[in-house]
Order: C-alpha cells, then sequence, then structure tokens
C-alpha cells in the first residue's frame, strides 16, 4: 500500500504514512491469542532449510511470521473503522549458484513449505546464470534457541476497544472545542511475531511491539484552512505511551509542549485547536536568511533524510539507483576519513538497541546481534549502514545487524537502524537554546520534506513556527519552508541542547526497495540550532 | 489456488453468504500470484515469488458494521469467519455514515487478462532483465532495474444479491541506467496488461541515450521556464491533485475546489460550497476515467460493487463530476460518483486518469521549441499547501535545454516548487497520450513553470 492508498482510507491529506496490509483482517478476540510454540516453529523452519539445502542451496534462513495489526481511525465525532489484521506465513531465502533466491508461501503445510524452499532455489539458479558477482556472508555464529521481547508494560492489543474508542472521540473533541474544524485521529498499534532459522544454527524467536497515534487536526477561516499534526512520536513502547506523564512533557517558553516518552494526546489535541486558530491569523515568512531552532519532533526528520538515508551502504553503492537513488557521501569521501560532513560538535550514531525506539531488536532478520556504532564523529564521515552480503565492500568483516522485511511474504534486506544525533554533554535546555538567537525561527513538528536522490539538496516545513527576536520567541509565524545542501547545513550546526531535552521521533512507515517495504525507524536528538540557513515563503496565490 | 475463474469464485461466495444470520453481509475475494526480478551493478540482485488469497466478510446490523477475514477455505472456516464478522459487528459503536447495500447491477465487459503475462516463469524474468543488462554493459553503463509482473482477481459479493468479478494481469518495468563515473543518469518506465508488447532492450536504449546524454551538465538559473513535462514527470502531480478532489472536503471548506462566500466567509444557506461548472483550468484540459479503455483497462465495478462508467472529472478546463461516498451523494442530493475498484487488498491501487491530448509525438513537440527545458521525471514530490495544491520536488534522470528544435546540452537537476492548477493554466501545447502507470497522460508543454533551485544531484 502507498501513502494515496492509505490516505484514500483516512481521508487524511498529510503526513508521509504508509501501512503495509499484506494478511488478512480477524477478530479482536483472535488477535490476542497465543503465540505458536517455539517448537513449533523451529520444526517448521527447519523442513525449509532442510529442503533448500537438498535442493543445492549452499545456505538458507528460514522466517515464520505472525504480523499483527489494529488500527482504529475517527473523524470527528465518529469512528471510521476498526481494524484488525494477520497474517501468517513463512519466507525462504536461499543462496544458490552463488545467487539469492526468495519465495513464500501462506500455506504451512509442510510439503508447501518443502515446494517453497525448492522454488526458491530455482529461482536462484535460474538467475545465476546472469549472476557477475557471488554473493558473500559476513561470518556469523549460530547462537542456538533464543528469545527476546520488546519491553512494554502494556499490550495495547489487550487493551478493550472501547477504551481506545474513547480516548480518540475525547482527543477530537479536546481539538473541535478548541478551535479545529475537522480532526482525523488513528491509532497503529503493530506486533511482529518472527521466528528466524538459519543454516548456520540459530533459532531467535522476538514478540516486537510499536504504536503510533498520529492525528490531523484542520481549521477552516476566511483566508482559507490551515492544518496541524498531532506531536506524538511512533515508539516501541505498549499502551503505556499513551499515559500521558507530566514528567515526561517539556515546554518551551512562549511556545510548545514537546514529549518524551509518555505522550499526553488530549492535550496535544487541545493545544492543537488553539495553534490552528492562531495559524488562521498569523503573519506569512519574509523569506530570507534565518538562525534556525529545529526541535527534536522536527529535526528527526531531517536526521532521518540528510544523515540515515544517504548513509545507507546499499545506496551508496548503486543497488538502488533506480528508485530510492544513489548517495553524495561516496566511498572515496569515506576513506578519505576527512569528509567534514559536520560541524565538530555533531556526533551522529547508528543503533538498533535503544530502548523505546522503533528499531530496538537483539537480533536482525538475518540472526546478526544488534549493536551501536558511529556514522559521523567529530563532524567526519566515519561509517555506513551495512549487512552480511556488504560489509565485504567496505573493508570489514562484522555486519551492523541491519537487515529487515516487513513481513514474512518479503524478502530481507538493508534497512535504516536508529540515526541519531548526541546531545550536549552540558545538559541546555531549548529554552537556553533560543536564548542566543538574535534574529530567527523555531520550527516545531514534521511538515512537508523533499530531497534529491543522492541527498544533497533539500526543503522541509514544520507544522508550528515561531519568530524569535533577541532570545525570546514573540510571534506565531506561517509558511516557512528552508532549502539547504546537507553538507552546508550540517556543517552550519552550532549548538545544541543537552540530555534531558533527548527525544526520538521516527518515521512508522518509511519506504524503500522494489517492491516496495517499510519499516519503522526512530531519529532521538536534542533541539539543535543551525546557523544562517535559506527560508522561502511557501505560499502561493493560484487561480 | 491463487487465481479463481468467475464460477468457483461465485460459488465459494455463495457458500460464505449461505452461513450469514446478520442483517446485511458482503464478501470480498481477492488472489494474487506475483513475481519479480531486481538488479543493481549489471548484475541480478534479488528475485522473488509471493502467492495470496483473502477472503474478507462484512456484517452489519443496523448501522452495527464488523469486518473478518480469512485465508482458509474449507467450510468450517468459512463459517467461522461469518461468525467473528458478526460478533465484530454486534462490538461496534453505530456509524451514522453507515449505507445499505447495493443490489444487483450488469457491469460492462473489460478485458485485462492475457495469459502471456499469467505463464511468466523465472527464467523469462531472468532473461528480459539481460536484455536490459547487456546493452548497458557494451555501452560501459551501469544498469539498475526491476521487473515485476502479477495475475490476479476480485470477486464481491452481497445479501441483496449483488455479484461482481474481474482478472487481470499487469506487467512493471523500470530501468535506471547510468554512467561508470555517476555523471550521467537515463531512466525509463514501461507498464503493460500484456508481457507481449514490453521490450526491455528497446526501453533500455532510451534510458542508455539519456544516460550518456547528460554527461557534463550545465548549471542554469533557477526561475520560470518553458518545459517539456514528458508523461512520467507530470503522473503523480496530476495524480495528487485528482486525489484531492473530493465533494465532501470541496463542500466542508477544505479543498482548493472549496467554494467562498464573500470576504472568505462560509456560503450562504443553498449557495454552491464547491466549484463543479466553474472553469480552473486551462481549456485543453479534458480529464476522464473509463473502465473499458482498452490501453488501461480496470475493473467496471467500485469497491461497493456500484457499476463504473467513463466520468468526465474535468471538461475542457471546466470541474465537471467530483467524487464522492453513497453517504455524501445522499446528504447533498447529487448522484453518487464512484471510481473503479483499484486492485486487491484493503485498500487497492491507484486511480485511472485519462488524460486528452493531440497527436504529436515528444520529438515533435521538442522539434516546434524555441526554447525550454525537458523533464524526463519528477522525484520526491510533497505536497506544501494544500488549499494552492503546492508542490515541491525534484528533476531527474536526464533534464535537457532545448533551443530551436533541439536538445543543446544537459542541465542539472531543479528543485521545482509548483502547483499543478498553474501548470494546468499555462498549457502551450499537449501532445499524443501515452500509458504511464495505468493511467494515459500526454507529454506537456507548460510556460512559466518555476524552479525554485538548483541540485547537485546525478
Amino acid at each position: 500500500m502507498d501513502r494515496r492508498d492509505f490516505v484514500k482510507l483516512t481521508g487524511i491529506g498529510v503526513g508521509g504514512l504508509m501501512l503495509p496490509i499484506t494478511g488478512r483482517i480477524v477478530s479482536a478476540s483472535e488477535l490476542v491469542g497465543a503465540n505458536m510454540d517455539f517448537a513449533a516453529k523451529k520444526a517448521l523452519a527447519n523442513i525449509a532449510l532442510e529442503a533448500a539445502t537438498s535442493a543445492g542451496a549452499t545456505y538458507a534462513d528460514a522466517r515464520v511470521g505472525r504480523y499483527l495489526n489494529q488500527f482504529i481511525t475517527a473523524q470527528e465525532k465518529r469512528v471510521d473503522n476498526i481494524v484488525n489484521t494477520e497474517s501468517a506465513g513463512i519466507g525462504i531465502r536461499v543462496i544458490a549458484n552463488g545467487t539469492w533466491g526468495f519465495a513464500a508461501t501462506s500455506d504451512m503445510r509442510p510439503e508447501s513449505i518443502a515446494n517453497t524452499a525448492r522454488q526458491a532455489v530455482a529461482v536462484a539458479r535460474a538467475n545465476s546464470k546472469f549472476q557477475t558477482d557471488p554473493v558473500q556472508l559476513a561470518p556469523v555464529p549460530g547462537v542456538g534457541d533464543v528469545e527476546w521481547q520488546t519491553p512494554i508494560r502494556v499490550n495495547a492489543l489487550e487493551v478493550p476497544i472501547k477504551d481506545k474508542v474513547d480516548l480518540l472521540m475525547e482527543v477530537n473533541n479536546a481539538a473541535l472545542d478548541n478551535g479545529a474544524s475537522f480532526i482525523t485521529s488513528v491509532l497503529f498499534q503493530v506486533n511482529e511475531q518472527k521466528f528466524f532459522a538459519s543454516t548456520e544454527g540459530s533459532y531467535i524467536d522476538q514478540d516486537i511491539h510499536r504504536l503510533w497515534a498520529p492525528f490531523f487536526a484542520t481549521a477552516v477561516g476566511a483566508a482559507g484552512f490551515k492544518q496541524r499534526q498531532g506531536l506524538g512520536n511512533p515508539v516501541g513502547m505498549g499502551y503505556e505511551y499513551l499515559d500521558g506523564d507530566p514528567a515526561e512533557q517539556i515546554s518551551v517558553q512562549g511556545a510548545n509542549v514537546g514529549y518524551r516518552w509518555s505522550y499526553d494526546m488530549v492535550k496535544d489535541a487541545t493545544d492543537a485547536g488553539k495553534q490552528l486558530q492562531a495559524k488562521l491569523k498569523a503573519r506569512s515568512v519574509e523569506p530570507g536568511t534565518y538562525d534556525l531552532v529545529l526541535d527534536p519532533h522536527h529535526l528527526m526528520l531531517t536526521i532521518h533524510e540528510s544523515v540515515g538515508h544517504p548513509l545507507e551502504l546499499d545506496r551508496v553503492l548503486g543497488y538502488e539507483a533506480n528508485f530510492a537513488g544513489t548517495s553524495f557521501a561516496t566511498l572515496d569521501k569515506w576513506r578519505s576519513g576527512n569528509f567534514q560532513y559536520g560541524s565538530d560538535i555533531v556526533n551522529l550514531f547508528a543503533d538498533k538497541t535503544q530502548k523505546h525506539t522503533l528499531g530496538c531488536v537483539d537480533y536482525d532478520d538475518e540472526g546478526v546481534r544488534t549493536k551501536e556504532w558511529d556514522l559521523v564523529d567529530e563532524g567526519i564521515l566515519v561509517n555506513y549502514q551495512a549487512i552480511r552480503d556488504q560489509v565485504h565492500m567496505i573493508d570489514q568483516d562484522e555486519s551492523h545487524g541491519c537487515c529487515y522485511a516487513q513481513s514474512w511474504a518479503d524478502v530481507q534486506f538493508q534497512r535504516m537502524p536508529n540515526v541519531s544525533l548526541r546531545p550536549n554533554t552540558e545538559d541546555l535546555s531549548a529554552d537556553d537554546i533560543i536564548a542566543d538567537v538574535e534574529d530567527g525561527i523555531y520550527i516545531v513538528g514534521r511538515g512537508s520534506f523533499s530531497i534529491d536522490q543522492q541527498r544533497y539538496n533539500f526543503q522541509f516545513g514544520g507544522q508550528l513556527f515561531y519568530e524569535i527576536k533577541d532570545g525570546k520567541i514573540t510571534d506565531q509565524i506561517e509558511d516557512v519552508g528552508y532549502q539547504s545542501n546537507t553538507q552546508e547545513f550540517w556543517n552550519s550546526c552550532v549548538a545544541m541542547a543537552g540530555e534531558s531535552d533527548y527525544r526520538a521521533g521516527g518515521s512508522f512507515f518509511d519506504g524503500k526497495g522494489q517492491p516496495s517495504q517499510v519499516s519503522a525507524v526512530s531519529h532521538g536528538c536534542p533541539t539543535t540550532r543551525f546557523n544562517a540557513v535559506n527560508v522561502i515563503n511557501t505560499a502561493r496565490k493560484v487561480g | 489456488m491463487s487465481i479463481y475463474t468467475e464460477q468457483e469464485a461465485r460459488a465459494l461466495l455463495e457458500k460464505v453468504l449461505s452461513f450469514s444470520t446478520a442483517d446485511e453481509c458482503e464478501c470480498n475475494l481477492d488472489g494474487s500470484t506475483a513475481g519479480n526480478i531486481r538488479y543493481a551493478r549489471n548484475t541480478v540482485s534479488t528475485a522473488g515469488e509471493v502467492d495470496n488469497v483473502t477472503l474478507s466478510v462484512q456484517s452489519a446490523f443496523g448501522k452495527r458494521m464488523g469486518t473478518a477475514t480469512i485465508n482458509e477455505f474449507d467450510d468450517a472456516s468459512l463459517e467461522k469467519v461469518v461468525r467473528r464478522s458478526e460478533e465484530n459487528a454486534r462490538l461496534a459503536p453505530e456509524n451514522p455514515e453507515h449505507m445499505p447495500l447495493l443490489g444487483p447491477a450488469e457491469y460492462v465487459e473489460v478485458n485485462s487478462w492475457h495469459d502471456s503475462t499469467a505463464s511468466m516463469t523465472p527464467e523469462q524474468r531472468a532473461q528480459m532483465a539481460q536484455n536490459s543488462i547487456a546493452p548497458s554493459k557494451e555501452n560501459q553503463l551501469v544498469a539498475a532495474g526491476f521487473l515485476n509482473d502479477s495475475k490476479g482477481f476480485s470477486a464481491i459479493m452481497n445479501s441483496e444479491g449483488m455479484f461482481a468479478y474481474h482478472r487481470a494481469t499487469n506487467v512493471d518495468f523500470t530501468v535506471t541506467i547510468r554512467t561508470e563515473d555517476g555523471r550521467g543518469s537515463g531512466w525509463v518506465t514501461r507498464d503493460y496488461n500484456d508481457v507481449s508488447q514490453l521490450d526491455t532492450a528497446t526501453a533500455s536504449a532510451i534510458a542508455i541515450s539519456k544516460a550518456k546524454g547528460s554527461v557534463d551538465a550545465k548549471e542554469m538559473e533557477p526561475g520560470k521556464y518553458t518545459v517539456i513535462l514528458e508523461p512520467a514527470a507530470s503522473v503523480t502531480l496530476l495524480g495528487n491533485m485528482a486525489g484531492a478532489m473530493s465533494q465532501r472536503a470541496a463542500d466542508e471548506g477544505r479543498s482548493f475546489l472549496s467554494k467562498k462566500g464573500p470576504d472568505g466567509a462560509a456560503p450562504a444557506e443553498g449557495e454552491p460550497t464547491n466549484r463543479v461548472g466553474e472553469k480552473v483550468f486551462g481549456e485543453q484540459v479534458t480529464i476522464s476515467s473509463d473502465p473499458t479503455n482498452p490501453i488501461v483497462p480496470t475493473p467496471a465495478f467500485a469497491g461497493d460493487g456500484a457499476p463504473v462508467g467513463r466520468t468526465v472529472w474535468i471538461d475542457k478546463g471546466v470541474v465537471k463530476t467530483l467524487p464522492n461516498s453513497r453517504y455524501w451523494a445522499d446528504k447533498t442530493g447529487v448522484p453518487y460518483q464512484p471510481t473503479a475498484y483499484s486492485g486487491g487488498g484493503l485498500f487497492g491501487g491507484g486511480v485511472q486518469l485519462i488524460m486528452e491530448g493531440g497527436d504529436k509525438s515528444l520529438e515533435e513537440m521538442i522539434r516546434d521549441t524555441r526554447r525550454g527545458v525537458l523533464v524526463t521525471r519528477l522525484w520526491y514530490i510533497r505536497q506544501l499547501d494544500p488549499q494552492t495544491q503546492l508542490y515541491t520536488g525534484l528533476t531527474r534522470d536526464g533534464t535537457f535545454y532545448i533551443e530551436d528544435g533541439e536538445i543543446k546540452y544537459p542541465i542539472k537537476n531543479f528543485r521545482f516548487n509548483e502547483s499543478p492548477i498553474v501548470m494546468l493554466n499555462n498549457i502551450e501545447e499537449l501532445g499524443k497520450p501515452v500509458r504511464i502507470n495505468g493511467s494515459m497522460i500526454p507529454p506537456m508543454k507548460i510556460r512559466d513553470f518555476t524552479f525554485s533551485s538548483l541540485s547537485d544531484a546525478v
């Protein structure tokens, strides 16, 4: 499903959203049914591994997956949709004649699994005729039988539907009572139960939970209409994220409230209603050069687009040339050891281990233990994101552990881990950062975002814009977009807040690959300042 | 079995309905088999095959509605899925916008199935990829491409006696071909129902020519230029705009087609709330949908089983029809305007657009252009303002300066900030429409297209 289809489903006209629906819809009661037994999954996976090996595969892995989603959509005073989906099946990936092959089936009878494994080998053999570079896998030790679960307090799928409907109704009413004319609120709950087995002796069972509660509010006024999205982050947490713990709120003088590891959706909807009324009256920005202070709910997406994507090794090497594109961060720049990606206070790291993040797992989808590593160290490009069949191309012998498939039916490939900006060692607040700015703009929330296929030129918007004059936030303004070049932008980074301001936003449905697959990824960062950035006015009159 | 015939689908769905005890019951059965091959760096990278069939049952008691789905088809499973949907319906809150089911209808014949595509094998896919890789290698270029073929069917039946069935095959091909030093890049896309129409070597030759021709791109100042947009460059902008043409959004004041009263106030009671009947675009603009179009056929029914025929959305620049839901049509007293069921799964694919054009080929349009910019495709298109339909994005994989009827030299890629509404008011000329992503779109010559900055990307 692409973004347009999601828009059709929900009537939401905003946001870079995608939702994979590969499976069947199930009843609410069925969603909380017990996970399949470890031994049963191991037996099914072994059928696949044995059939593949017998057919001539030199390597095979099998992923037995059960993917549960529930999403609830509410518009204004009514619930539009309550959908429960379940998708179960097995995906089998093999190497034969030095070439990858893949096949998947939802029919999990032993004979069907064996046939599917043989089909994967047949696909590999057909392609090997034209293969010129045999696959080379970095070594990974077999880990035997292991299990892992996302640390959650409350499984969202076990919360009664009525409670969730009541929450969304309260959210919608809060926005409508405070200035919004329309609102769509959505609750996405995802549970991936996935079992990985390989011919290298790993049997890894992981139970992964994710949650996202966005809303999209609109106010109609005499001069037209304005929109404001919620500031809740998608997280690797249970329903406890929606507790609205005040200790997890971060306030900025004269502007917004931000959210760390707990979200008060009703408060955010109330604020959204009021801010929409202010947006309708706000003056349009004067284009020019400004110092920008970017809040974490906004900056996460800038990091995603201008750091996360260009440092994916498959893009750098050309494997994504036909779709997502390639990268300006070429191997010669990395090999030089002195490519100044950002200013010397910029430290960007990758991981799949930060608790509560979307990327957090113990093992990736090819059985590699996850870890944290540096991408940009004191401004210098030092590494990429790579998986087992790629690391030999950057003279490394250990996978970074960031291989992922969106479901059993899709082949796993290199996906972005969490990519985050390290906070200042001095624990400055967002207010401290703003206090030093003479003439600037404070941007909150993710808006329109667009970047070229090599990740040089970008243009980003936001949800809320505030003028900063002499260290203080003055008015809410509108129609702000900034255009820059990735390297120039990160080299204009002059200040950032500290650990207590650090928040992880994320993308729940990041798209890549052909056929396109989505994945969920977080980006942590503090409020950060960039000097002298080109700001354009995005308003325009049309007939 | 992933592909049911009409008779098999009818028999299965009749059995499903026989288990229903709800006031209303509607079932969808969708199945597909898809195969793909992906290549990069002049060699095959990944390939696969996936099968799936899904039965979805929707039951309603009054205005309470529930849905459940299953992919096992023995009698016990069929009864179970009906019971589950009924259980969900009893738990759901009343939806004030629930509409009763539609009854039986007649549908026009549509042929979207080709055995040539339905019988594709991994060996065929590998050869088609090789036909694209080999000429790239011969030219010291690097190819990355993707070929995806599918066969699928969709059937709908409900307790009011409605039954609709459609089956289709599809093949999609794209390839990006770059110079080894990364200074040139070309791209091409093709999609058909019948794979025998697809020649990956001929298509790749276009990408090869653009890759070679785009080396040593010159910088041009950003600003307003006359452009020739190839169909691949305009189809997403047009699709996004068409997707924002909902009657309800317009009536509610949150669309570029909303009608305002004096001084921007909401229209007075009884006054029009949307711009149907107004000339919003240039008079060259006529856009329709038609399931029976022989080049881009679609199902002749909507997701609720309503028959879909030819619908004119924009006629000579005048907004004629806005798509709506049955609820909104009923509430506002206008005819229901459904769009064709767009594929399997819960949400389906895109909307088919047929835009009228002229007779000239792209080459003839270039020949008749004194000064302009040829745009192969636009990339990373994102909305900046929903009320003006202002979008941003970048040119990619072949941007050229035209002078005195000839392509003079390649130019660096631009970021654009432009609205399709402005674009469709600034048409100089339309060429002959071609199939692109399931739609028919002409090449367009547009004046004063706004490029806002330069990009270093190739």
